[in-house]
C-alpha cells in the first residue's frame, strides 16, 4: 500500500481516538452523576427552600438556588447582550477593517476572555464594599455580566466580521444609514448571536468563584436586586462538603438539575438559532 | 419615444406604448417623469498612494443605457461606486473634482450621502438578497424611508416584482427567504428592490457576469424595457452585451475615459486608436 494511504488511515484513527476520548469523559461524567444523584432526586428537592438543618441531612429542597441561578442567567443574558451587541456592531459596521481602536478592542476582549471568574468576583466586591453594598441578586447579575461579555463580543464578532461587504453595499444603496443596516447585520449574523448566548448562558449558570462574594448565598428566595440569592454551583459545592454521604448525594441530584437546565437551554437554543437563520444568505 | 420603438419594435405592446406616450404628453407640458442628470468634471480618484481615475470628464444620458467599458482594472467599478460615494468605505480613498446629479454636488458637504444613494439604484456583480423573506426585501427599502401603510406596501410589491418580471413565479411564497431563490431570480429581485425606493438612476456592475445564459438575457431585457424609466449605467466586460444594449458607450481605459459616445458611433466609427484596437480584440 502507498505512503499516504497508510497516512490517511493513521490520521482518520487518530481522531476517531481522540473523539472517543472525549465522549467516554463526557459519559463517564453524566453517568456519576447520574447514579448518585437520580436516586436522591425527588419532588421535594426542586420544589422547595432548604428547611432548618438541610446541610446535615434535614428536609428540604433547593429551589431557592435553582431560582437564584435563573434570576442570575437571564439576568446576566439580556445584560450582556444589550452592552455587546452594540460593540460588536460598532466595530463591524463603523470601524474599517484596519482600524487601530478595532485592533485594541479585539485584543482587549481576548485577554478579558481568559480572566477567572474568581477575579472578577474580586473586583467586583472591592466595588461593592466602595458602594456599600451587601452581597445581592444584582452584585451577581453585574458580576456575571462582566464574565459574559467578552464571551459575548468575541464569538459574535467572528461571525460578525464574515459579513459579506455586498451585504452592506446594497443595504447603502437603498439609502440606509449605518444605524439602519442594523436590522441587515442582526438577521445575518442571528445564528452566531445564539450560539454566543449559548456558551455565555453555559459559563453563567455554571459559575461559582464570582458570584460568591457577590451574589452570596441564602436559603431563601430573593424577592428583590439587594437580597442575597442562591445558585446551583454553590449548591453543590456546600453539599458536597458536607461529610453526610446522603447529602453528597443530593450535591449530585442538584449538579443533574444544572446539567439538565443548561440541556433544556441548548435544545431552546437551537430551535431558535434555526428559526433565525433560515434567511441568512 | 421614436428611439423607444426604434430599439425593440417586438416588446412595444399597445399598452407600454400608450402609457409612454402619456407621459411624452405630460413631459411636454412639464408634468411627466423628470430629466436626470450626472455630469462628472475633473474627476480625480486615489486609492493611498494610487492614481484611480484621472481627469474623469462626462455625461450620462437622460434614459438611455449607458455602458461603460474597459479592460479589467481600467477603474470602471470604482467609477460606478464612485457614483452613489460607496467608494467612501474604502480604505485610504481620496477623491477631488465633481459629481452632479440632478442639481446637487454630490461630494458637497451639505449633501446627504442617503439622498444620493436613494436616486442610485444599485444592482451588484453577485445577486446580494438581504437575508430576510422576498416581500421584506422590497418593503425594506420603503419602510426604512418612512412608509409604513400595510396595503401601500403590498402595492409597491406587487408592482416591483411585476417590473423585473418575478410576480409570477413568487406569489404564492412571497414570505419564503429570499435566500432560497435561484441566482437569476435573486438578481431580479435585488433589481426589484432597488426600484422600490424609486431611484432616478440604476447603477449595474457586472450584473449578469455570476448568470446563467437565460438568466442574464432576462435582467438584458428588463434593462432595455426599463430604460424609458430610468437611466441606466452599466458597467460590462463583455463587448457582445454592451454591443446589444448599450445607446451610449464609455470606453475607460488605464483611469482614463478614452472616448465617449453614442453606441453606433462608437463601435462603427470609433475615434481614438486604443478603442478601435479594444474593440478588434487587440487586449482586454
Amino acid at each position: 500500500m502507498r505512503l499516504k494511504f497508510i497516512e490517511e488511515k493513521i490520521a482518520k484513527g487518530l481522531m476517531i481516538v481522540a473523539s472517543l476520548a472525549v465522549f467516554a469523559f463526557v459519559v463517564n461524567i453524566i453517568y456519576t452523576i447520574f447514579r448518585r444523584g437520580f436516586p436522591a432526586l425527588n419532588w421535594e428537592m426542586i420544589s422547595q427552600i432548604p428547611a432548618g438543618g438541610y446541610y446535615n441531612g434535614g428536609g428540604g429542597g433547593i429551589l431557592n438556588a435553582i431560582v437564584g441561578s435563573l434570576y442570575i442567567v437571564l439576568g446576566s443574558t439580556i445584560l450582556g447582550l444589550l452592552i455587546s451587541i452594540p460593540v460588536v456592531f460598532y466595530l463591524n459596521v463603523y470601524l474599517k477593517k484596519d482600524s487601530k481602536l478595532a485592533y485594541v478592542a479585539r485584543l482587549a476582549f481576548d485577554v478579558l476572555f481568559g480572566i477567572p471568574s474568581i477575579v472578577y468576583g474580586a473586583f467586583a466586591f472591592t466595588i461593592m464594599i466602595y458602594l456599600g453594598m451587601h452581597t445581592s441578586l444584582g452584585g451577581g447579575i453585574l458580576v456575571i455580566t462582566l464574565l459574559i461579555i467578552p464571551i459575548f463580543i468575541r464569538s459574535m464578532d467572528e461571525v460578525a466580521q464574515q459579513l459579506p461587504k455586498d451585504l452592506l453595499d446594497s443595504t447603502y444603496a437603498l439609502g440606509a444609514t449605518k444605524l439602519e443596516t442594523i436590522t441587515v447585520v442582526l438577521r445575518q449574523i442571528a445564528p452566531g448571536i445564539a450560539t454566543a448566548t449559548l456558551l455565555s448562558v453555559g459559563r453563567a449558570i455554571g459559575d461559582a468563584a464570582g458570584v460568591m462574594f457577590t451574589a452570596g448565598f441564602t436559603d431563601s428566595i430573593p424577592t428583590s436586586l439587594s437580597q442575597p440569592a442562591a445558585t446551583l454551583p454553590l449548591s453543590v459545592f456546600f453539599q458536597l462538603s458536607s461529610p453526610n454521604a446522603d447529602v453528597q448525594d443530593r450535591a449530585y441530584s442538584a449538579a443533574l438539575i444544572l446539567i439538565f437546565i443548561v440541556l433544556v437551554i441548548s435544545i431552546l437554543g437551537r430551535l431558535i438559532t434555526n428559526y433565525f437563520s433560515k434567511h441568512k444568505i | 419615444m421614436k428611439s423607444y420603438l426604434y430599439q425593440n419594435p417586438s416588446r412595444a405592446t399597445w399598452a407600454e406604448d400608450y402609457s409612454f406616450l402619456n407621459n411624452d404628453i405630460n413631459k411636454e407640458e412639464g408634468l411627466g417623469i423628470k430629466k436626470s442628470y450626472l455630469k462628472v468634471s475633473d474627476l480625480n480618484l486615489y486609492i493611498h498612494k494610487a492614481h484611480i481615475l484621472k481627469n474623469v470628464n462626462l455625461e450620462i444620458p437622460d434614459k438611455k443605457i449607458t455602458c461603460i467599458i474597459g479592460p479589467s482594472g481600467c477603474g470602471k467599478s470604482t467609477l460606478l461606486k464612485t457614483f452613489n460615494r460607496l467608494i467612501d468605505d474604502t480604505e485610504g480613498v481620496k477623491y477631488n473634482g465633481s459629481i452632479w446629479v440632478d442639481d446637487t454636488d454630490i461630494f458637497d458637504k451639505k449633501t446627504e450621502i442617503t439622498d444620493i444613494r436613494k436616486k442610485m439604484g444599485l444592482l451588484s456583480q453577485r445577486p446580494c438578497p438581504l437575508p430576510m423573506s422576498i416581500y421584506d426585501n422590497i418593503a425594506f427599502g420603503c419602510k426604512m424611508h418612512g412608509e409604513r401603510n400595510r396595503k401601500k406596501l403590498n402595492q409597491i410589491v406587487e408592482e416591483q416584482l411585476k417590473a423585473v418580471g418575478l410576480w409570477a413565479e413568487v406569489k404564492d411564497r412571497l414570505h419564503a427567504p429570499a435566500s432560497k431563490l435561484s441566482i437569476g431570480q435573486q438578481q431580479r429581485l435585488c433589481l426589484a428592490r432597488g426600484l422600490a425606493v424609486e431611484p432616478e438612476f440604476i447603477l449595474a456592475d457586472e450584473a449578469t457576469s455570476a448568470l446563467d445564459p437565460i438568466s442574464s438575457k432576462n435582467i438584458e431585457e428588463l434593462f432595455v424595457e426599463l430604460k424609458k424609466d430610468y437611466s441606466i449605467i452599466l458597467v460590462t466586460h463583455t463587448l457582445r452585451q454592451a454591443l446589444r444594449i448599450a445607446d451610449h458607450v464609455i470606453f475607460m481605459y488605464l483611469g482614463e475615459v478614452i472616448e465617449a459616445g453614442p453606441a453606433d458611433e462608437i463601435f462603427n466609427n470609433p475615434k481614438q486608436e486604443l478603442t478601435r484596437k479594444y474593440l478588434e480584440g487587440a487586449f482586454s
